[in-house]
């Protein structure tokens, strides 16, 4: 148990520490653009499929287990608040920042790892070349550019397939303009902003964890496997206790 | 290889450093790897480290390159803290590790360019004129777009002293820059290592359990055994060492009649 709280302090002292060198070499940002670019690229275009799949799917089932029992008390013309409510401020967010982890958090620990194993980080810092400024501000930077848009497909995307359930299945039978209608008049500006404002942390938070759970690996091959494990774990405790925490404190 | 290392551009500006090891321990754990080591190499010199495996030497070039603190002790590069930042700024230096440690994600050009690249240390045709001159000096040119996953352990480890070579360093630190090299291939990386001071102004550390490299390029030897400082000769006097441990090491007989290994018949 000690060694427990030992290494959760430590892990968190180092994330910070890892953070604050990669922002005070911000300046050379003009200089890192290219790499800022292409992690932008493998992090949110190729991950555009998966988001997509999941976000419609979590729309349509949210429109499938709401609309049956709004049904019932002909509540139905109001589904389109609910889901696009709990898609924009909840599981947008949530599940985009999952798949994040998923995707780009256990590749980048696994990278990051492996470079430190075969001894790269070492040769960058005999190099006189950061590893915070040349591998993790990269990625951090374009966490943050990608991060939004990529929530707001997954938003949009949740929303549609919300809207093909209700359309299609016989008990709801919600027709597009009604849903759509609905999901306008109650959704605001704040919601958005509410939902971005997460993802960003989020996505922040996933990224920094896989970076620093990566370049503090130790050992060799097995660790490499024993770090992807950690990163993902971590973020997925860190996204969810988050989620609750930033929704206490926005509403 | 002797007529391509003029190549490489003299920097003139450029002085070769002091290493100063004072008093260092390093341990693991409960696990001793050096105790109290004392060095002092020479601006230019050329100095070997020998030792058995397990010895600490590589451990050792860890700490003058500053990629580890000492448990005890310091290490000073030209009267500065290695691992310090501001030191690093000030001085190029440069450690070709064992297995190469190339970046594996980059090519081989762009492995060896990533060091003026990123310091912005000159021009980019500037860049690909240097780059070029060390992979000819290495006899690499064929190697230039092939990324690391694609080279032999030796072309790796040409590689990696490539990437130093394009440093201009002060200080080049090798680990083990022979093993894995065909017997021809090492031959000409030791004349490397013996010429490199004559054409760029640097201090050479070299860790080696090749016996040939060591007594025939270095200017003076050291010899680590389980993590202490035996002896720090120069070549012609550590042949004559009254140390049975040293001379055992450097001159190892292979006895069939007494062989060093007990217990074989376990096997039978």
């Amino acid at each position: 148990m000690k060694r427990i709280i030992h290494e959760t302090c430590d892990g968190i002292g180092s994330a910070v520490i890892l953070a604050w060198r990669a922002f005070a070499s911000l300046p050379t940002a003009p200089r890192i653009i290219k790499r800022v670019v292409e992690q932008a690229y493998l992090g949110s275009y190729t991950s555009l499929p998966i988001v997509g799949i999941l976000s419609f799917f979590i729309g349509a089932v949210l429109a499938l287990q709401a609309g049956i029992t709004m049904a019932d008390i002909s509540m139905q013309n109001m589904i389109g608040t609910l889901v696009g409510e709990s898609m924009t401020r909840e599981l947008g967010p949530v599940m985009v920042a999952i798949i994040l982890a998923g995707r780009v958090g256990s590749a980048t620990t696994a990278e990051l790892a492996s470079m430190r194993v075969y001894q790269e980080v070492d040769a960058l810092e005999t190099m006189n070349i950061p590893p915070e400024r040349f591998l993790v501000l990269p990625r951090l930077l374009a966490v943050l550019v990608f991060m939004p848009f990529l929530s707001m497909v997954g938003i949009v995307i949740g929303w549609i397939g919300g809207a093909v359930v209700c359309n299609y299945v016989q008990i709801i039978n919600v027709s597009p303009e009604i849903y759509f209608r609905s999901l306008h008049q109650y959704l605001s500006a704040t919601d958005l902003t509410h939902g971005l404002i997460k993802s960003e942390i989020f996505g922040f938070v996933v990224v920094l964890t896989a970076c620093n759970t990566g370049l503090r690996t130790r050992g060799g091959p097995r660790e490499i496997g024993a770090s992807v494990t950690r990163s993902v774990v971590i973020s997925l405790i860190l996204i969810l206790s988050l989620d609750y925490v930033i929704t206490k404190i926005l509403a | 290889m002797k007529t391509t290392t003029h190549h490489i551009a003299r920097s003139s500006d450029r002085q070769p450093v002091s290493v100063e090891v004072k008093g260092l321990a390093k341990t693991f754990g409960l696990q001793h790897v050096l105790t109290d080591i004392n060095l002092a190499v020479k601006p230019g010199e050329i100095f070997a480290i020998m030792g058995p495996s397990g010895s600490g030497k590589s451990v050792l070039l860890r700490q003058i390159a500053g990629l580890d603190l000492p448990t005890a002790g310091t290490v000073l590069v030209d009267g500065h803290d290695p691992a310090d930042p501001d030191t690093r700024d000030r001085y190029a230096l440069a450690l070709v590790f064992q297995a190469g440690a190339l970046f594996n994600s980059l090519t081989v050009y762009d492995n060896l360019a990533l060091y003026p690249l990123e310091h912005r240390l000159c021009p980019k045709p500037e860049i690909r004129d240097r780059v070029m001159r060390a992979l000819k000096v290495l006899s690499l040119e064929a190697a230039l777009h092939k990324f690391p996953s694609e080279l032999s352990g030796g072309m790796k480890k040409r590689v990696a002293v490539a990437r130093a070579l394009v440093m201009e360093p002060q200080l080049i630190l090798f680990d083990e820059p022979t093993s894995e090299l065909d017997p021809v291939m090492a031959a000409t990386i030791s004349e490397l290592i013996a010429t490199l001071r004559q054409h760029i102004s640097v201090t050479t550390i070299v860790v080696t359990h090749d016996r040939d490299l060591a007594l025939t390029i270095a200017d003076r030897v050291a010899i680590l055994m389980r993590g202490k400082l035996v002896s720090v000769t120069t070549p012609a006097e550590l042949r004559t060492l009254p140390n049975s441990d040293v001379q055992d090491f450097l001159n190892p007989k292979i006895d069939l009649q007494n062989p060093r290994f007990k217990h074989l018949e376990v096997f039978s």
